[in-house]
């Protein structure tokens, strides 16, 4: 696939670029955004207040049903066995012993699955979903050390799990190249991104380096991380004649609808992919191949089937954040005014996917140098793909230039913040499309002071506490506004007052449903028992990746568009006899259980009363939202100062991370309480990215060593700190209330933020994550 | 039998039948979660006697005679425990995967600084009376893992519901 769909992105990123111009240089009014949101100057309603969890009672008591826990009648179990090659062919398949075991249904492997198409890799089309878009047992060829070769199907879990274990293959294996120097050796080829070349420059940054008057020149690797969400991958699969519904745990429920019906050559509304509660995703709940297996099983043997992937096999079939090699050099004026910033490297992805980790797009907008050289150069491994984890990008990328600045503030002598102050861009370094909104210089500035940065010493080792060394280390957190084409949001407004709001996006942490209902109750003016608010559900409408921190955004102008089209709607119904007949819908807002007069508040009448006037029970609106060209507009990003106090024992190397703040800039905050989670969320993935995650690959066979929760390390309750969040608060006027997405900063700046404090507390720059003990004894 | 939440349930017959599978596949009690099936990750933490078990190591014909409760067994969504509506109060989860595990072994753990037994941490290990220090709580829930970083949230609503129970 590589080939042919690098060929459509191209092109589809060429097209992009025509249009992208014609829109920088329309009037503002014109854009989705070039009107702020009116929600942004109403400030006493419920957007902005830490309302509690509306389905924290279900949570709490174990009540809200996730994936793998929803009954479904006459349902049989799965259990997968993966290959244990990286490349070839499976020479046999024996799995006679496997089907004469107690409770054995049946054995399906690539000799008796349904034939099916490769699924439509992400990002190859508006819709699609997969992971890659290898063939699902079709073949019996092997492509990645752990792929899928057999699904069992039993009775019970535990008849599955056993007879899974008489299943044998023997394998006839192929010259694999799994090796990421040797990869390199062999020659890479520039990345590309949505389209676009990983590949950017401004002017002669290698001229400019060289004339610098001081420079640093630093080499940093990130290892492969996985997402581990505690919920393990489930689904069930459940045809009615050529119906199929999925019970899935999913970050993207209409992508995934439309990517399966495409591989059985079915209309898409038949199959239909509900996910109520998500138990964490951070870009790995997507389309893999255990749904595909199991819609595909649950057809040959005519049941319902539920697959539950173990640990282990989430790590062989669900892939995660690639490695990544970078090189960041630095050339400044004695003042510090950058003038080279060249960031590039190399990472390693599949022929079968489209993701190559975007660790230069921090550098695209962060600092104003006259010069640049950004640069992602691809080799293609024989591994499982590699996929999105949370900021892909830029929670490894920041690391790189994060650490780089603070190396030559030390150079320089110089403050680092003062540093990035210096280089604070007035427009973006590289489209020059004007910021919509950048508070950066502020964040710093409030959180330097909630700190107490001012008593960081700058002289490395100059803080012990008894056998611990202690330091402080800041770096920039940065991550873009996104939205997504595709959203749209059906309105239901009923007789008693009451408001649904149906929209196919998805809860996994994050509050969707919460935040939502504040933003549709201050919109339509009702109190928050008058709102509630569906999502989860391919039926719904709208196309909404729970991903790139868009999610917000999306519901936000897809509920707009709807609110719109309910007002007209309203208007038309309420009839002369209205106090608000003869208006138009921009002159009109929710307020009080009705629409009201913006310029005169008297001129009200309830939903109700315009309900009952025209007799009817409800009324039902939809409607998409515009698409999202405020992004070609404006360059739009979120930003965060991050400040770091690490201890380091000075005998045993060990490192902990005894402070943390974060001091954001993204806009309005719709929740205080779910988004201080979320920021909170972020930083502690990015403690784990900083000291202790990494997927070990086998590099001589392609297999993933650590496959487990005991021996891939996430922070547990001991890592982690109290850790303290901030923010401006200052509305973006060009975002859907005001709000850029919160899901994904808080990881990014993080590690470099500890490696700076370890800098700091030790004289040691440890450029190789994760910053484990043995690199600072 | 197995007393689950004050009610008997017959034994599987399939002796490899883990306590959290009998739980979740066999009853319906899908509260207490998988999130490892390999005791690694504490989402499926269940109390036995009142003390924290991980229930996917545990085979449920082990347990007979013996009293657990999970987290339907606490609280429900209408009726909760003080534990679980300071969770909600002070965030303590995101996704809410790994919460019941979280809760169900937050009151074990309180149940064992009542007792006096000692952690990690335990500056004095000859003490018959501890106190809950945020580090004590830290330490004694490390094997509850939670990827959404709810931590902060979790050892508040731990301090809270002590509180609320202290008064």
């Amino acid at each position: 696939m590589s080939i042919v769909n690098d060929a459509k992105q191209l092109a589809q990123g060429l097209v992009e670029n025509v249009v992208s111009t014609a829109v920088a240089l329309a009037p503002d009014s014109w854009i989705p955004g070039g009107v702020p949101d009116p929600l942004i100057a109403h400030r006493h309603g419920h957007v902005g207040k830490p309302i509690s969890r509306v389905d924290g009672a279900l949570k709490v008591s174990g009540a809200a049903p996730f994936a793998a826990e929803i009954p479904v009648d006459g349902v049989v179990f799965a259990s997968l066995v993966y290959s244990t090659i990286a490349r070839g062919r499976i020479a046999s398949l024996d799995t006679r012993q496997a089907e004469a075991a107690p409770g054995v249904i049946a054995v399906m492997t690539y000799q008796n699955a349904p034939r099916m198409k490769s699924p439509p890799a992400f990002l190859s089309a508006p819709k699609a979903a997969g992971g890659d878009d290898a063939p699902v047992m079709q073949d019996d060829k092997v492509r990645w050390n752990g792929e899928p070769i057999a699904v069992v199907l039993a009775h019970s879990q535990e008849q599955a799990d056993h007879a899974k274990s008489l299943v044998h293959a023997s394998y006839e294996s192929e010259a694999a190249l799994t090796d990421f120097a040797e990869a390199r050796a062999r020659g890479s080829k520039t990345g590309l991104f949505m389209g676009h070349a990983l590949h950017d420059e401004i002017g002669d940054a290698d001229a400019a380096f060289g004339e610098s008057a001081v420079t640093i020149d630093s080499h940093f690797t990130t290892p492969r991380h996985n997402h581990n969400a505690i919920e393990l991958h489930s689904v069930t699969a459940n045809w009615t004649g050529d119906k199929l519904r999925l019970h899935d745990a999913s970050q993207l429920v209409a992508h995934t609808s439309w990517s399966i019906a495409q591989m059985f050559g079915m209309p898409e509304e038949n199959v239909v992919v509900t996910s109520p509660f998500v138990g964490g995703g951070f870009g790995g709940k997507c389309l893999w191949q255990h749904q595909i297996l199991a819609a595909a099983a649950a057809r040959l043997v005519n049941r319902p089937v539920r697959l539950t992937l173990s640990r282990e096999g989430v790590y062989r079939m669900v892939g995660g954040r690639t490695l990544t090699e970078q090189r960041v050099a630095l050339g400044a004026n004695a003042e510090g005014a950058l003038k080279a910033l060249i960031h590039t490297g190399t990472v390693a992805k599949t022929a079968r996917n489209a993701l190559p980790e975007p660790f230069i797009l921090p550098a695209r907008s962060a600092y104003a140098s006259e010069t640049m050289k950004l640069d992602v150069q691809t080799v293609e491994l024989d591994m499982l793909s590699n996929t999105f984890m949370r900021a892909p990008g830029e929670s490894v990328g920041t690391f790189g230039l994060e650490c780089a600045m603070d190396e030559l503030a030390a150079k320089l002598g110089m403050d680092p913040i003062e540093l990035r102050l210096r280089n604070e861009p007035e427009k973006d370094p590289l489209s020059g499309l004007p910021f919509s909104s950048r508070n950066l210089a502020e964040a710093w500035r409030s959180g330097a002071e909630r700190f107490g940065w001012s008593r960081r010493k700058p002289t490395p080792r100059a803080t012990r506490d008894g056998e611990w060394l202690v330091g402080v280390g800041c770096a920039t957190a940065t991550y873009p506004y996104y939205r997504m084409p595709g959203g749209a949001a059906r309105i239901t407004l009923s007789a008693d007052g009451h408001a649904t709001v149906e929209i196919a996006a998805h809860e996994m942490g994050m509050g969707t449903a919460t935040a939502h209902t504040q933003v549709v109750a201050d919109r339509l003016g009702l109190p928050l028992d008058a709102v509630t608010f569906l999502y989860g559900d391919s039926t719904m409408p709208g196309v909404v990746l729970a991903g790139g921190s868009q999610q917000t955004a999306s519901i936000g102008a897809s509920v707009t568009a709807a609110h719109r089209a309910l007002v007209a709607r309203l208007i038309e119904i309420a009839g002369n006899d209205s106090p608000l007949a003869g208006l138009s819908p921009d002159q009109v807002g929710g307020r009080d259980a009705g629409l009201s007069h913006l310029e005169e508040p008297g001129r009200h009448e309830t939903y109700a009363s315009i309900l009952s006037r025209s007799r009817r029970e409800s009324i039902t609106v939809e409607a998409n939202a515009p698409d999202p060209l405020e992004t070609m507009h404006w360059s739009m990003h979120s930003h965060g100062a991050m400040f770091c106090e690490v201890r380091v024992n000075t005998i045993t190397g060990e490192p902990r991370v005894s402070r943390f703040l974060g001091s954001f800039d993204c806009g309005r905050i719709l929740n205080p309480k779910t988004a201080t989670s979320q920021f909170r969320g972020g930083i502690i993935m990015g403690l784990g990215l900083a000291l202790m995650e990494e997927t070990q690959f086998d590099e001589r066979n392609g297999r993933i060593m650590n496959p487990s929760l005991a021996e891939y390390h996430v922070p547990v309750h001991m890592d982690v700190p109290d850790i303290e969040v901030m923010w401006t608060d200052i509305p973006d006027p060009h975002a859907p209330m005001g709000a850029r997405g919160i899901g994904e900063i808080g990881i990014t700046g993080t590690g470099a933020a500890i490696a700076n404090a370890i800098y700091n507390a030790t004289g040691k720059r440890v450029r190789d994550l994760p910053i484990t003990l043995d690199k600072l004894m | 039998m197995i007393t689950i939440n004050g009610t008997g349930v017959p034994l599987p017959d399939d002796l490899r039948v883990t306590l959290l599978d009998l739980l979740r596949d066999g009853l319906n009690l899908s509260g207490t979660k998988k999130g490892c099936n390999q005791g690694a990750c504490g989402a499926c933490t269940v109390l036995v006697d009142g003390e924290r078990v991980i229930s996917c190591l545990a085979l449920a014909v082990q347990y007979e005679g013996r009293s657990i409760v999970t987290i339907e067994g606490l609280g429900t969504a209408g009726s909760l425990h003080p534990l679980q509506q300071a969770f909600i109060d002070h965030d303590g989860f995101q996704c809410g995967y790994c919460t019941p595990g979280q809760i169900c072994s937050a009151v074990g753990m309180m149940d064992e600084i009542r007792r006096g037994v000692p952690s990690h941490v335990t500056e004095d290990l000859a003490s018959t009376t501890l106190t809950l220090s945020r580090d004590e709580a830290r330490e004694r829930m490390s094997g509850n893992l939670c990827r959404c970083g709810a931590h902060n949230g979790i050892i508040d609503a731990i301090f809270d519901a002590r509180q609320e129970a202290a008064e």
